[in-house]
């Protein structure tokens, strides 16, 4: 287990917002410009904090969607109707407001193919296997595009489960490594997949466990929780699978 | 002094005395989190030790840990990531208990897990009935997802430090930081000093 981590005080920033646009119907992207940011590593998140009128404090976690070499900060928020912070930061927010928030927090569920490139540790010539379910996709966009700017030779492959073509997430960063599956309803000149991601699309459209990947899941608690099952009983070992989960606040299990 | 956010008000007029800073309450939802896949070890190959600086190892089996003194407790738990769940109702055994008649100079106590996570404390904030080794929640066996078949419960601290698939103790009279710790998490983790993050 890595032990180099730095131990250093997050201290609350403020961030610019230069942009707040909707991605898809459910989905806003805020771009951020934040003095003082200290860089992050593709995976690691950070802490909002809403303050009301009156002392009221809110905060929420954000994946980073964007990589390290983007000079602004990127956010996915996903709206979760009588959700408290969501809807203010995808209704309400807009550009030129203020908001607070702390970072570079996580240091397990990242990957940097640069790390892997100037690393020259065995690891970092094993392939990386994402796995996303909706909104879960917000890190690995930050992977994909670090990797693409790096010029990156690890190889890389998202199978990326969205509802329908319509909320597909970022698909100019995408790229060839990604395939995408539809769950709700697909277009009829769809050429891609279709349902959820079970045994068989896993076996079939990931990194097989004999090329031992290391392997990222992210989405919702479920469908992080049954993935992982399933990697496990295909033959990933245990210690190779990192997880990350979405919608604390709103998927029950 | 915090930035008042433009148009931001809060959802509830009246806020809950049990709700520490920055956090919300969960309501009937038990969120799940956690680093890597579920472990699932068969009861007959489970134990539960005491191991490192003490006067001797401590080891249970299934059956031994399952005719130890038991406790219900009622707790609110406060996760890191910002939810909180009140009046939460587990049963298991208090560190106490486990710790009784051991002899030992330990001011710290790593907890190990299946799966390889770990999570350091203060040997004094698992004792005098402020920590548990739990095996039942709300009335039924806890569930694979949620740490069963045993995890440990402290939940004056955030909840990252209640251990799931917990399988013992190393005492020790030094502090190591566990794996949370290491990535930057806050050594102690005193939900009501907001110690979320290394340095708070």
């Amino acid at each position: 287990m890595a032990r180099a981590a730095v131990q250093r005080r997050l201290n609350w920033l403020r961030a610019t917002v230069l942009e707040n646009r909707p991605e898809t119907a459910r989905v806003h992207r805020l771009l951020l410009d934040v003095p003082g940011w200290p860089g992050h590593l593709p995976g690691q998140h950070v802490d909002l904090r809403l303050t009301a009128e009156d002392g009221y404090t809110a905060q929420r976690s954000y994946s980073v969607a964007s990589a390290p070499e983007d000079p602004r900060l990127h956010l996915l928020v996903e709206r979760f109707e009588g959700g408290e912070v969501s809807p203010y930061l995808t209704d309400e927010l807009r550009s030129g407001d203020l908001l607070e928030l702390r970072g570079p927090i996580g240091g397990y569920f990242v990957w940097s193919s640069a790390v892997d490139r100037d690393g020259g540790r065995a690891e970092g010539r094993r392939p990386v296997q994402l796995v996303a379910g909706g909104a879960g996709v917000a890190p690995f966009l930050a992977m994909l595009d670090h990797h693409r700017r790096t010029g990156g030779s690890t190889p890389v492959r998202l199978l990326y489960s969205a509802r329908t073509a319509d909320d597909v997430l970022a698909p100019d960063v995408l790229g060839p490594q990604t395939t995408i599956t539809l769950t709700r309803e697909a277009p009829s000149d769809w050429r891609g997949l279709t349902g959820r991601i079970d045994r068989r699309m896993l076996e079939a459209q990931t990194f097989a466990p004999t090329t031992r990947p290391r392997v990222f899941v992210c989405g919702p608690t479920s469908f992080v929780e049954s993935t992982a099952t399933t990697l496990v009983d295909l033959g990933h070992d245990p210690s190779w699978i990192r997880l990350e989960r979405f919608g604390g606040s709103g998927d029950p299990s | 002094m915090s930035l008042v956010s433009r148009g931001f008000g809060r959802r509830e007029q009246r806020r809950d005395e049990r709700l520490p800073p920055g956090q919300y309450d969960a309501g009937d939802l038990f969120p799940v989190l956690s680093a890597g896949p579920t472990p699932r070890t068969p009861l007959g190959e489970w134990d539960l030790t005491l191991q490192g600086e003490v006067d001797g190892l401590r080891r249970w089996t299934w059956d031994e840990f399952r005719e130890l003194p038991r406790e219900a407790v009622s707790v609110d738990i406060h996760c890191v990531t910002k939810w909180s769940k009140f009046d939460t109702r587990w049963e298991g055994v208090a560190v106490d208990t486990l710790l009784a008649g051991v002899r030992t100079e330990a001011a710290y106590a790593l907890a190990f897990c299946d799966g390889g996570y770990t999570t350091n404390h203060r040997l004094s904030d698992l004792t005098d009935g402020r920590a548990w080794v739990v095996d039942t929640y709300d009335g039924q066996p806890l569930a694979p997802e949620h740490g069963g078949p045993v995890r440990l419960l402290v939940p004056h601290l955030y909840f990252w430090k209640s251990a799931k698939w917990l399988r013992g103790f190393a005492l020790s009279q030094f502090n190591e930081p566990g794996f949370w710790e290491t990535f930057g998490y806050h050594d102690r983790g005193d939900p009501w000093l907001e110690q979320r993050y290394s340095g708070d």
